[in-house]
């Protein structure tokens, strides 16, 4: 499995981590039951600092997409098959809303404006009333 | 607190009435690949003279592994359990590299043989190369060598990377990388070098005239500073008074780009709140943080 990740793009590198592993599990790149490679492994071959792997696959571990096997390393957690297949089929709902939007003439960027601003809205809807963590 | 390998308080050092250090705060934690950067003159090398005792302080606390530096024989129990890889190459000219070695691994009992044989054979150093025939690279992986093999619990290089070609700069880091991941060893690199900085650190301090200004996880970092761009369907009828953490305002016919550092939230709540805004979020880098920090001289 090749991540590919650039440090100087601003984000967060243990985002970017968890960003590509999540995509290859949607993608089933990586199945339930695989194992990851080893933090060592990764942080040699990524160039990367190994405490920033250990916290991506931590954070995928409390999302429930990887699981530690005691001992034997960390694998993509059994029951993620469901939600590769819900994946799938939400990609296809994306992928005829975007043939719309385009359809009527909207740019790349402005179709990316609205879904952040849409989503900001769904968040900032569910998080009414308390704002100050 | 033990998980801290350095730290210091107020650390104080003048040259001929020249603030170096100017109450230098600095807290690195076990285990981390610690990236200090500055300018030319910021107070890196000063710092890194001070911890390993080789420079006297004049006031404030500074503390390696725990023992307070200063002290002679303190200063050399320092040394001891830390490795240190310096800019300044000269090491003994008319030593080869097996020399060089078995001299050094003379006043370390608790060599490791083990690391040695590896690093020796992973760096493809010459045992019979005189050391001025090295290259730099082959010279800077030869003090990690003699570093790492003799056990040490911290590793300080003063720009490890400087004067290598693009391939060395990307092995040099790959070998950080793997020390750190394989044995655990906290390291302590002070750099100009950004793009380094931001691909293998996990912590980072901005040192600017002596003083930090800006540390903690690069990652939190990240996070933390953000770059707003907000587009207004119209002309703006007159300035907006942005709230707190709006650290740098640009403004370009309808475009306002903020560099926030803080709040970010009660910020992009704001841009929304304005009748036609369109808000972005857009990440910002290590070198924006650097230049923003820095920039006030």
């Amino acid at each position: 499995m090749i991540f590919r990740l650039s440090p100087s793009s601003g984000q967060p590198l243990y985002l970017q981590l968890m960003e590509q592993i999540r995509h290859a599990v949607e993608t089933g790149a990586l199945k339930a039951g695989d194992q990851l490679p080893t933090i060592r492994k990764v942080a040699e071959d990524l160039v990367m600092n190994p405490n920033t792997v250990v916290r991506a696959y931590r954070e995928l571990q409390h999302e429930g997409i990887l699981e530690p096997k005691h001992g034997s390393g960390v694998f993509v957690k059994e029951s993620v098959g469901g939600r590769a297949r819900v994946t799938r089929k939400a990609q296809a709902i994306v992928e005829s809303a975007l043939e719309r939007l385009a359809d009527l003439g909207l740019t790349e960027d402005e179709m990316r404006r609205l879904f952040d601003n849409e989503l900001a809205q769904l968040h900032a809807g569910k998080a009414s009333g308390g704002k100050n963590e | 607190m033990n998980d801290l390998v350095i730290e210091t308080r107020e650390l104080r050092k003048s040259f001929k009435g020249q603030a170096a250090l100017a109450g230098l705060n600095l807290e690195v934690p076990v285990g981390s690949i610690f990236g200090f950067l500055g300018r030319n003159g910021a107070g890196k090398t000063t710092t890194i003279k001070v911890l390993m005792g080789l420079l006297k302080r004049d006031s404030g606390d500074g503390r390696v592994f725990g023992l307070p530096v200063g002290g002679e024989s303190i200063g050399i129990e320092i040394r001891r359990r830390l490795g240190f890889v310096t800019e300044d190459k000269e090491l003994y000219p008319y030593m080869t590299v097996a020399q060089i070695i078995r001299f050094t691994r003379s006043f370390f009992p608790k060599w490791r043989d083990d690391l040695e044989q590896r690093y020796l054979k992973l760096f493809d150093l010459p045992p019979n190369r005189k050391i001025p025939d090295l290259s730099k690279g082959m010279r800077s992986k030869l003090m990690l060598l003699l570093g790492i093999s003799h056990g040490a619990e911290l590793l300080i290089l003063d720009e490890p990377t400087d004067g290598l070609d693009p391939v060395a700069v990307r092995d040099m880091l790959r070998e950080l990388v793997a020390i750190s991941a394989a044995e655990g060893t906290t390291i302590f690199f002070s750099s100009h070098q950004l793009e380094e900085v931001e691909q293998i650190a996990d912590r980072v301090c901005i040192i600017d005239r002596g003083t930090a200004v800006v540390t903690g996880s690069l990652d939190d970092l990240k996070t933390q500073y953000l770059r707003l761009r907000i587009v207004f369907a119209e002309e703006l009828p007159a300035p907006i008074h942005w709230g707190e953490g709006a650290d740098h305002i640009r403004q370009e016919g309808r475009t306002v780009e903020i560099l926030v550092s803080r709040n970010v939230d009660a910020l992009v709540n704001q841009a929304r709140s304005l009748p036609g805004a369109s808000v972005e979020r857009l990440p910002v880098t290590l070198k924006e943080i650097f230049l923003e920090s820095v920039r006030s001289n």
